[in-house]
């Protein structure tokens, strides 16, 4: 466990999955590198967990491949597929000590019992449990269970790790260094993983790589920098931060079928005497470190993030301003 | 308020009179010396000096614990298969969990006798086709073969539900770490399912350790509870040692009871999941498919073995030494139903009385306990539950002990009325009764009975025009199933009947039962009886439903 394992690369090509007359995956293909973390992203309901159950084994597609490691999993039933998943509800069983629940994969594999007790205090030790080897899950806190869940899932030293939304039965506070922990530990284990989530912030923190999808399809694939500055198309320039959307009436011009886009911070307001984009405050919110003001183009509304200092002259709801867009900030996506 | 006052301790002297009184009687008179003198250990010292007592309450161990072992065997591929696997027999299965409480096992006893003994058809054409006999029958057996033929369904609903309310990630995390099949089921599933199965299991002791009948009727006298009966309607209600053995039962049922609660101590696994589903049920191949059938029809032929040898035996002519009646004739119906027709009115009556007070008594203390705020009003709901861990046969004790001195003013013992047989029934059967009263009252929103106050309505109008409208049906399903039960209920009975002229069906039938001439007519009561429970069973769930669609709960 120490020392990393040969990671292992996941294929997935044309996969269509329907549960009855729902269509949840639909075309489906990734290709996921050995030793990546790797987020799908998306709305709740698009099918995330679907497919992170395809890859586990829990779910069966109609057409399409699964590849681990060059090798079709498809004949393979879960119990043979060395791939861990780490639930959304932990799944700790309530019946066995945080140790036993550690230990389960292992017994499976019916190891000896000397390599047992090794790897489970080695697992307990990695997440920093080891003093809460004889609790019960329901004596630990939101935290202490997950890390359990996924002590759990790599004592058995998988080749490939699967995180369905690890982060969204615990508070706030704690999901941010929960991830920052999940995150070193990936590192040091050198383990292909595949983080399931609906919060953009998550997946840009501490994934390689995500995939953003939508109503069971896979939008785009890229790095987080990479989606946020290019996104392919409006659902994912949408789903990564803000972005404000105009289309030909803005009075600026815009390829037919065409719409532009732009991020909040990336204009500035100025007079509206010339301006190509202009039209009245209608909103103004102080941030802070910034100033969010919303502006009427036409029958739209955009948003400008301007960043506050003291001295800074203000606008005021109903003054008639301009807004200043550098052409290389101007995004044209497919409507 | 004084209203509620009034209520409260109507229903504690009650409760005082018929339930508390008894049961200390008979506890103050095994801790006294024969005649009267002072409290004593000494018939209890008796007691574990006494062969037969010693033996018999081993015995009585015995065959609990072996019929829990047996009811397990055939509930466990049932629960397993049902709940594991997409399976059409699965409806057929879950119609088991009803047959028990439409008969009680002492009424197929001596039926089974002659299915299963050792003269009985099948050992007959077993000697005939194989040359060698069982003996399913013979002694303890009979009593844990039939026991657990009867009760294993108890098991066998508490398991599936909770086999059923597993969080399906419990399992597909096994599975994930490598685990499937039988040995995920032993490692996950069952664990996970054992505080429902402890509830059965326990359930089924008790109800095993405190029958009278049913080891009577096979001819086994050497268990506790026979012995109980045995020695007051024997030596007589001065001999301390029926006091005794009722003392070491009631420990017995409450032992039961605190080991089960220590077990499950910390074990409700329910609270901590989200429930739903389990596993993806898998569909069974084809020979899997055909042994799951064969297993399935042999259970349901076991169960149904009574029942079978009952109706069998009820229009018999004669049936003995052959695997068939010789022939048949409706004899007994016409008996059973002329001169023999006072059983049947006096179970009614008794059944129907007693299944009202205990919806009266039950839905008042549900009431007291949920809605007032009367001090010690939780005493009631404890004081009517204790009688869970009151077997029959003491509680007759403890009325026949208590009340036999107390006459009426012509002269009668109060014990000997048949009033009394009424009011303990309607003791043993008030916990049921309590629980169905809780749960009507519970569905009900506490702001409709407010919205009624704050139009004007006092507590007591409130609680005619609302909250009692509102929980009949509840109250109703209550009411049948504790007729039911009581139709059929016997231990009580049976110490407390003082002539034939006061005796309900289930005591008829044990009396027909004793004589070969008697059997006939014997098995035709019981046939009547499980028809009276089983239309019971329907009109309660008919009762349910229609409530439940009454209050919009039902789409
Ligand atoms: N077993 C199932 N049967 C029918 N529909 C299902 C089943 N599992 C998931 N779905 C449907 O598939 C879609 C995707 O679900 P899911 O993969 O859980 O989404 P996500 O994890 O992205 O929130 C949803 O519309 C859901 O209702
Ligand atoms: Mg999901």
């Amino acid at each position: 466990m120490s020392k990393p394992a040969r990671a292992v690369g996941i294929e997935i090509t044309g996969v269509n999955l329907s549960y009855g007359a729902t269509h949840v995956l639909k075309d489906v293909a990734l290709s996921i590198r050995p030793g990546e973390f790797f987020a799908f992203l998306g709305p709740s309901g698009c099918g995330k967990t679907t497919l992170l159950r395809l890859i586990a084994g829990f779910a069966q597609a109609q057409t399409g491949k699964v590849l681990l490691d060059g090798q079709d999993v498809a004949p393979l039933p879960p119990w043979k597929r060395d791939v861990g998943m780490v639930f959304q509800s932990y799944a700790l069983w309530p019946h066995m000590t945080v140790a036993k629940n550690v230990a389960f994969g292992l017994e499976e594999r019916r190891l000896p019992r000397r390599e047992i007790d090794r790897r489970v205090a080695e697992a307990l030790d990695l997440v920093g449990l080891s003093a809460f080897a004889e609790r019960r899950p329901a004596q630990l806190s939101g935290g202490q269970q997950q890390r359990v869940a996924v002590a759990r899932t790599i004592a058995i030293e998988p080749k490939v790790l699967l995180l369905d939304e690890p982060l969204s039965n615990l508070d706030a506070k704690m999901r941010v260094s929960v991830r920052r922990e999940l995150r070193s530990l990936q590192q040091r284990l050198g383990l292909t993983t595949i983080f399931v989530t609906h919060d953009q912030e998550e997946a840009n923190t501490i994934c390689d790589r995500i995939a953003v999808m939508d109503a069971g399809t896979v939008q785009q694939v890229g790095t987080p920098m990479e989606l946020y500055e290019n996104p392919a198309n409006l659902f994912v320039a949408n789903f990564l931060g803000s972005a404000n959307i105009l289309d030909e009436r803005a009075g600026v011009p815009i390829p037919a079928g065409k719409r532009l886009v732009f991020r909040p911070q990336h204009a500035a307001l100025t007079s509206p005497e010339g301006a190509p984009l202009r039209g009245p405050v209608t909103h103004r919110e102080f941030l802070g470190a910034t100033v969010r003001y919303a502006v009427r183009i036409g029958e739209s509304e955009v948003l400008i993030e301007t960043p506050f200092q003291s001295g800074n002259e203000m606008r005021s709801v109903g003054d008639q301003v301009g807004v200043d867009l550098p052409p290389r900030r101007m995004l044209f996506l497919p409507a | 308020m004084r209203g509620q006052y009034l209520l409260a301790l109507a229903i504690a002297l009650f409760l005082g009179v018929f339930l508390i009184v008894p049961v200390a009687t008979v506890v103050y008179v095994a801790f006294t010396e024969k005649g009267g003198g002072g409290l004593t250990l000494v018939n209890f010292l008796d007691f574990g000096r006494t062969d037969l007592f010693v033996r018999s309450f081993w015995n009585s161990v015995y065959v609990s614990a072996m019929t829990v072992v047996w009811a397990s065997v055939l509930a466990l591929p049932l629960a397993y298969l049902t709940t594991r696997f997409e399976f059409r027999g699965a409806m057929l299965v879950q119609t088991l969990g009803f047959l028990p409480l439409i008969m009680p096992p002492f009424v197929g006893a001596v039926a089974m006798q002659l299915l299963f003994g050792r003269n009985g058809s099948v050992n007959l054409l077993l000697d005939e086709w194989f040359d060698f006999k069982i003996g399913f029958m013979e002694g303890l057996n009979g009593v844990i073969f039939l026991q657990a033929i009867h009760y294993f369904p108890f098991i066998l609903v508490n398991l599936s539900a909770a086999l059923r309310n597993i969080d399906r990630s419990m399992e597909e995390a096994a599975q994930n770490l490598g685990s499937h099949g039988l040995r995920l089921f032993r490692r996950i599933a069952l664990p996970l399912a054992l505080p429902g199965y402890i509830a059965g299991a326990s359930l089924v002791f008790v109800k095993v350790f405190d029958d009278v009948a049913t080891p009577l009727l096979l001819n086994v006298k050497e268990m506790l509870a026979p012995q109980a009966y045995l020695r007051i309607t024997s030596i007589g209600i001065d001999d301390p040692m029926g006091y005794v053995i009722s003392v070491v039962l009631i420990l017995v049922a409450v032992a039961t009871m605190w080991a089960t609660a220590l077990v499950m101590k910390g074990k409700d696994y329910a609270t901590t999941q989200r429930g739903g589903g389990g596993l993806a049920r898998r569909k069974l191949r084809p020979r899997e498919q055909a042994l799951a059938y064969a297993v399935v029809f042999f259970i349901l032929a076991l169960v149904l073995a009574p029942h079978v040898g009952l109706v069998l035996l009820s229009f018999a002519t004669v049936w003995s030494f052959s695997p068939l009646p010789d022939g048949y004739t409706l004899a007994h119906y016409t008996r059973v139903l002329g001169d023999s027709s006072v059983y049947i009115k006096n179970t009614l009556l008794y059944a129907g009385l007693a299944a009202t007070i205990d919806v009266v008594i039950g839905g008042a203390i549900a009431y007291l306990v949920l809605r007032t705020r009367l001090r010690g009003r939780q005493w009631l709901d404890w004081a009517a539950s204790t009688a869970l861990a009151v077997p029959g046969v003491v509680l007759g004790i403890g009325y026949l002990r208590a009340f036999y001195g107390v006459n009426l003013p012509d002269g009668t013992p109060l014990a000997t009325l048949w009033i009394v047989i009424v009011l303990a029934i309607a003791i043993r059967r008030l916990p049921y009764a309590l629980r169905a009263a809780y749960a009507a009252l519970q569905q009900i929103s506490i702001s409709l009975e407010e919205a009624a106050e704050n139009l004007g309505a006092t507590k007591a109008r409130t609680v005619r025009r609302v909250v009692i409208p509102l929980m009949t049906g509840g109250l109703l399903a209550g009411f049948v199933t504790s007729f039911a039960t009581a139709a059929v209920e016997l231990s009580a009975v049976l110490i407390l009947v003082q002539s034939n002229s006061d005796a309900p069906l289930a005591y008829g039938l044990y009396v027909l039962m004793q004589t070969p001439a008697g059997r006939g007519a014997g098995a035709a009561l019981g046939v009547i009886a499980v028809l009276i429970v089983a239309v019971c069973m329907w009109l309660s769930q008919l009762a349910a439903d229609r409530s439940q669609r009454a209050r919009g709960l039902d789409i």
